[in-house]
């Protein structure tokens, strides 16, 4: 049966107002009028402006060592947790534990650490931060390799010690490579989550040192300017960029199973 | 030649005992069947074989030295899995080159390893695919090259067949059989399948509830079952659980006189027996001492077989005739054999 055309309005009114915010954002980054209110024309020179921004640039950099840094501790931890709870799967308590830190709202972690940190006197800056968002990006990663542990054949690892193997290149050879497109995906969370992730960071950050987030957000307390737009659409095409991989990436290694 | 000697295995599971003190020898080169139903202990036994499981008690020797005391890893024996756990992420010639390279053997020799299995099991232009693109018969001939090419004293075969189609399985069961004779491995294969082990097996060890019932040639086990579960579980059969007398074997309330069997041996009178009469020895007999009614018949090309209710038994009688049945449903009957097809089952 065909549906009627108007069953579709729903549908597409859904897209819009998904949409709408992005688009207006997207296309106040090129409004050459420098209040967020009026169209003064198209102009990109508020991209030029955002390059030329010292305050940005050291965000950017800030938070690019903490997700890369966070996104390799958390990746390494995660996955060898993973392991460890598909290998002694008696301990359910322990299995819980390890999802937490994703689950519990930020404010909560963000207080804890915060706490912790004071509580054995070290000096806030941008490992203190790495350190937190490896906290909830390695219970990221565990939950993505365990479902795809969960999945996987557990006689392969079987398999390759009867063909002579030891445990360690059984680890390396066989179960790592079963589980990689989980651990991608699992570290393309975690990199994504660091990334604009703004709460914990705020707390655990030292005053010399701000991510990205928190440059933004010092720079819109006193008002959205158009270079905060460029900057979001730059970011926007980044993560577009990083979920289409992921999904391309992911989808070639299920092609070879 | 004694290759593998499996002496008063044991290995318990919390409350479930798996193997309840096993023993067996396996002869060099022999094709062995562990043959059960499902949660017999067969694949238990397979698993102490290959290393994955350890016994409480009991010890196993290959070539005379202890198995039991090396990883999975540096034994000798090699395991055919159910699944037959391809690696997905490595091609054909990369899954059989797997357990060389463990070896350390030098790359020439391993290419030219794999290129004579690859000959061996039918498929020299797999060997750049991935285990994804091939059928399930062409997985199971890698997985079987993976195993072989590794030399191994001894190769376990967990359920060779049973993931295959039914056209596929019997076409691998003489191809595995062939494989064996020209490799000259010990194969030992694990199955519930009856059939195949029968067809596939130079001897067959039958388990039950974790113990092994009876070992012995296909048509041994068939001809002369020694227990109950033995006579019952290979091929069809007809049982009667009686007391052995001079005439022959009294069944409580059934047939018209003592059942006809053959010589009773060592047995005395009075001895509870089970007589186990195969349906292809039962006949039609106005003389003889059960009476019944006909059921059910079926016809199965060559043979049709019958089935004869009998007044005191739980089960029908079968019998197996030539051709199409000679009587329809309905019909009172009365059935007969020759006593030395009727073997005596003595007290277990």
């Amino acid at each position: 049966m065909r549906r009627a055309r108007w069953a579709y309005g729903p549908f597409w009114l859904t897209y819009l107002f998904l949409y709408t915010p992005i688009v207006v954002l997207v296309a106040m980054s090129f409004n050459a009028a420098d209040t967020p209110y009026s169209w003064g024309g198209f102009s990109t020179s508020w991209y030029g402006e955002l390059s030329g921004d010292e305050a940005i640039r050291e965000g950017l950099v800030n938070t690019l060592v903490v997700a890369a840094g966070s996104t390799a501790l958390a990746t390494v931890l995660g996955t060898l947790l993973a392991v460890g709870l598909a290998r002694y799967p008696r301990l359910r308590v322990l299995a819980v534990l390890a999802t937490l830190p994703a689950i519990l709202p930020d404010l909560i972690l963000a207080i804890g650490l915060l706490a912790f940190y004071s509580a054995v006197r070290a000096t806030l800056g941008l490992h203190s931060v790495l350190l937190a968002h490896t906290v909830f990006g390695m219970a990221f990663v565990a939950t993505v390799v365990r479902t795809r542990l969960s999945h996987s054949d557990t006689s392969l690892e079987e398999a390759s010690r009867d063909l002579g193997a030891g445990p360690v290149t059984t680890f390396v050879r066989i179960t790592l490579p079963t589980l990689a497109p989980g651990i991608v995906a699992g570290a393309l969370l975690a990199f994504t989550l660091s990334i604009d992730e703004f709460v914990i960071a705020f707390f655990t950050a030292g005053p010399k040192d701000p991510t990205l987030p928190i440059v933004i957000y010092s720079m819109v307390r006193f008002g959205v300017t158009p270079e905060i737009n460029a900057l979001a659409t730059v970011l926007l095409a980044v993560s577009f960029t990083v979920v289409i991989l992921a999904q391309r990436l992911t989808r070639l290694t299920d092609s070879l199973r | 030649m004694t290759l593998l000697s499996v002496t008063g295995v044991s290995r318990r599971f919390g409350d479930v005992t798996a193997l309840d003190d096993v023993s067996l020898d396996i002869v060099q080169g022999e094709f062995f069947a562990l043959l059960g139903p499902s949660g017999c202990g067969k694949t238990t036994l397979l698993r102490v074989l290959a290393g994955f499981e350890r016994p409480d008690t009991g010890t196993v020797t290959l070539d005379g030295a202890d198995l039991l005391a090396l990883p999975a890893h540096r034994r000798p024996v090699n395991l055919m899995f159910q699944s037959y756990a391809l690696f997905p992420h490595m091609t054909v010639e990369k899954n059989i080159a797997y357990g060389l390279h463990r070896e350390g053997l030098p790359k020439d020799e391993i290419r030219a390893r794999v290129a004579g299995v690859l000959a061996t099991i039918g498929l020299p232009g797999a060997a750049k695919r991935r285990p994804n693109q091939l059928s399930g018969g062409q997985r199971q001939r890698v997985a079987l090259a993976r195993a072989i090419v590794k030399r191994p004293r001894l190769l376990l075969l967990d359920e060779p067949l049973s993931a295959l189609d039914k056209k596929v399985r019997a076409e691998m069961q003489l191809e595995l059989k062939r494989l064996q004779h020209e490799v000259g491995i010990t194969f030992v294969v694990v199955t519930h399948d009856q059939e195949e082990a029968m067809s596939l097996a130079d001897r067959i060890a039958v388990f039950s509830e974790g113990r092994v019932e009876q070992v012995d040639a296909p048509v041994s086990l068939y001809r002369r079952p020694r227990t109950r579960f033995v006579a019952d579980f290979v091929g069809a059969n007809n049982l009667f659980d009686g007391v052995l007398r001079d005439g022959g074997v009294e069944v409580p309330g059934v047939g018209s006189g003592p059942l006809p069997c053959e010589p009773p041996g060592d047995l005395p009178a009075g001895s509870p027996v089970v007589l186990s009469v195969r349906p292809e020895n039962v006949r039609f007999d106005d003389e003889g001492p059960l009476a019944g009614t006909v059921m059910d018949t079926s016809f199965f090309g060559g043979v049709s077989r019958v089935a004869v209710e009998v007044g005191g038994l739980t089960r029908p009688v079968e019998l197996t005739v030539p051709g199409t049945a000679p009587a329809d449903p309905g019909k009172p009957v009365r059935l007969s054999w020759n006593p030395d097809r009727a073997i005596l089952i003595g007290p277990a």
